[in-house]
């Protein structure tokens, strides 16, 4: 025993890189990060109202839970609202990504990236209260209301940005020597971009879509302001259902809403590695 | 022979002067199909994203409506509201009143606190990331990112049931025999801190892990050789090359922490407002739209000077490193 950790103690004395404490500071970040979920998670599955005290096994919370018509309704809204803006931003930031990679800089560049980088800069709030601002101004002076709409669009402008990110990183990381084979070969631009750029640049298009549905999907702050009667999405019904009190259900859709995104951040992971 | 001569030159120049022609026309048809390309990005956060934030400067300058929204008359009231309130007897008078600065400093002291705490827990972690072997950094990569794409309400609301009187951490502790009575962390300024911290850790980690990364460990070598010490190599070597990372990190956490909503509305209870909640409140159950939007941009011009700390920081780094 003694003997490891003094050879241990040697090779640390040997090693450029070590610096004492990092490590443990580093996995005692971990289990902070980590720790309270896997708490929550446990006790979705307990047989007690409790969300402290474990009894027994049972899954009655995640039954209650799909058996709940709010729910159900809610899960729906939050998948069509998300599945929507993913599509609409996406498509977007692809364009977007196209014009402002592989170029020299040009006039106005910088200002484009300002624009993309909104949702970085302004505070959540500010954006909430914000779009729910020009909504209102629109219903009331002009008469103008999208009903669903406004949800959908007030997602997809903030979904850009997540979209953008790894469609930008794939097209930077794409040699150019394929495209100019092509022209070279008398490809039309268009035939190039549908034959030879488009399909190298499908797995950042699909990471771009995996982070869009994300941010959408787990939204809160931005829909509590401008979502209408009845467009409840699932964490809107998570904040509510918090706020009336807490309970074993609550731990239940919480772990389902936790599980999509980490389905979806692992696709994400492996798709852009590819 | 010098005639020909002349001809060809001749025509070799109408050939440059038609290739710059069309070179000249291919740049404009690329400008063009560039700008279409980004016009949709531009005018969908543009109109949505961008133009709105001006709204909320115009309504900042009016009243309230009497259910919500505005009175279209102009009043300073909103930000005179910020430091005054009036008399109730004489509207004339106006009482010096610091609630809403309070709220300001508060939230301000808050997110210095959890920023400093993710650096300092942040810091060691985004080293302990880049030193590890290159095949098992990307896992590393992955564990501290992960939790950042989950749900932040989701991830507030599991602080608060390990934070309880009842809750894990007081049982634990209650058992060890470490205290006797509950401690009482939620619903205080502590809580948020902790929970501030718990949102935007991933934030302050990867920035300054991506310019760890970049780091060349000769240096460290070079100081050790020197006689360095562990601590000298840290603090004259790796951090002042992780610096870019460490700015970026500090800025991503104060950003969102000085404008957070859920944490203090889950963690802060009632009491402890922040700026977030602040504004929250006059969109909702005060109905004071102009206040709200004034107390917004108030925020705002906190989070530009932020921008233009970083940006002032950033440039002055790179024309340093170009001599």
């Amino acid at each position: 025993m003694a003997d490891v950790a003094i050879r241990r103690r040697a090779q640390r004395r040997l090693d450029l890189r070590y610096q004492p404490g990092f490590s443990t500071l580093a996995i005692l970040c971990l289990v902070m990060l980590y720790a309270p979920i896997i708490v929550l998670i446990v006790f979705s599955f307990n047989d007690n109202r409790s969300v402290s005290v474990w009894t027994e096994f049972s899954s009655d919370w995640y039954v209650a839970a799909f058996r709940n018509e709010e729910i159900r309704a809610a899960a729906w809204i939050s998948l069509k609202l998300a599945g929507i803006a993913t599509v609409v931003s996406t498509v977007i930031a692809t364009a977007a990504a196209l014009a402002t990679t592989r170029t020299r800089a040009y006039r106005g560049i910088t200002a484009a990236y300002l624009v993309i980088n909104q949702p970085l800069v302004v505070p959540e709030i500010v954006t909430a209260i914000a779009t729910l601002s020009f909504f209102a101004l629109l219903r009331s002076e002009a008469g103008i209301y999208f009903g669903f709409g406004n949800l959908v669009l007030a997602h997809t402008v903030f979904c850009i940005l997540f979209a953008y990110m790894p469609i930008r990183a794939r097209l930077e990381d794409m040699d150019l020597t394929l495209e100019q084979a092509a022209a070279d070969l008398y490809a039309t631009p268009w035939q190039t971009f549908r034959r030879i750029t488009l399909p190298l640049l499908v797995p950042g298009i699909a990471a771009g879509a995996m982070l869009a549905f994300i941010v959408s999907f787990d939204d809160v702050i931005i829909t509590v302001f401008v979502a209408g009667p009845g467009e409840t999405t699932l964490p809107i019904y998570i904040y509510g259902a918090i706020r009336r009190g807490i309970t074993p259900e609550i731990n239940a859709i919480s772990t389902v809403v936790l599980a999509v995104s980490v389905l979806f951040v692992t696709l994400f992971y492996f798709i852009s590695r590819r | 022979m010098s005639q020909s001569a002349g001809i060809s030159l001749e025509l070799a120049d109408a050939g440059r002067a038609g290739a710059t022609e069309i070179l000249a026309e291919q740049e404009k048809l690329l400008r063009r199909r560039r700008w279409l390309l980004l016009s949709p990005a531009l005018v969908a956060i543009g109109v949505f994203g961008i133009f709105p934030l001006f709204i909320i400067v115009i309504y900042s300058f009016l009243t309230p409506g009497e259910y919500a929204g505005v009175n279209w008359t102009f009043s300073t009231d909103a930000y005179v509201q910020f430091l005054f309130e009036r008399d109730i007897f004489d509207e004339a008078t106006l009482i010096f009143n610091s609630d809403y600065l309070e709220i300001y400093l508060r939230s301000f002291l808050l997110a210095v606190y959890s920023t400093v705490a993710a650096l300092i827990f942040g810091f060691p972690a985004a080293y302990f990331m880049a030193t590890r072997p290159p095949e098992t950094r990307n896992l590393w990569v992955f564990l501290f990112t992960l939790p950042f794409w989950t749900n932040l309400l989701i991830r507030t609301y599991s602080m608060l049931i390990i934070i309880r009187d009842e809750g894990i951490v007081n049982m634990v502790l209650l058992w060890l025999g470490v205290i006797d009575r509950p401690l009482v962390i939620l619903y205080t300024d502590f809580a948020v801190a902790l929970g501030l911290l718990y949102s935007y850790l991933p934030f302050m980690v990867l920035p300054i892990y991506a310019s760890l990364e970049k780091v060349d460990f000769r240096l460290v070598e070079a100081g050790y050789d020197l006689y360095a010490s562990r601590f000298r190599v840290l603090r004259r070597i790796i951090v002042p090359l992780a610096k870019p990372g460490i700015v970026a990190g500090c800025i991503l956490v104060f950003i969102p922490a000085l404008g957070a909503f859920i944490t203090p509305m889950l963690l802060g209870g009632g009491k402890n407002l922040m700026i977030g909640n602040l504004i929250s409140l006059q969109f909702g159950g005060s109905r004071n739209w102009p206040f709200g939007s004034a107390a917004a941009l108030i925020l705002m011009a906190f989070v530009m000077i932020a921008l233009m700390f970083y940006v002032r920081t950033t440039t002055r780094e790179r024309r340093h490193l170009h001599g």
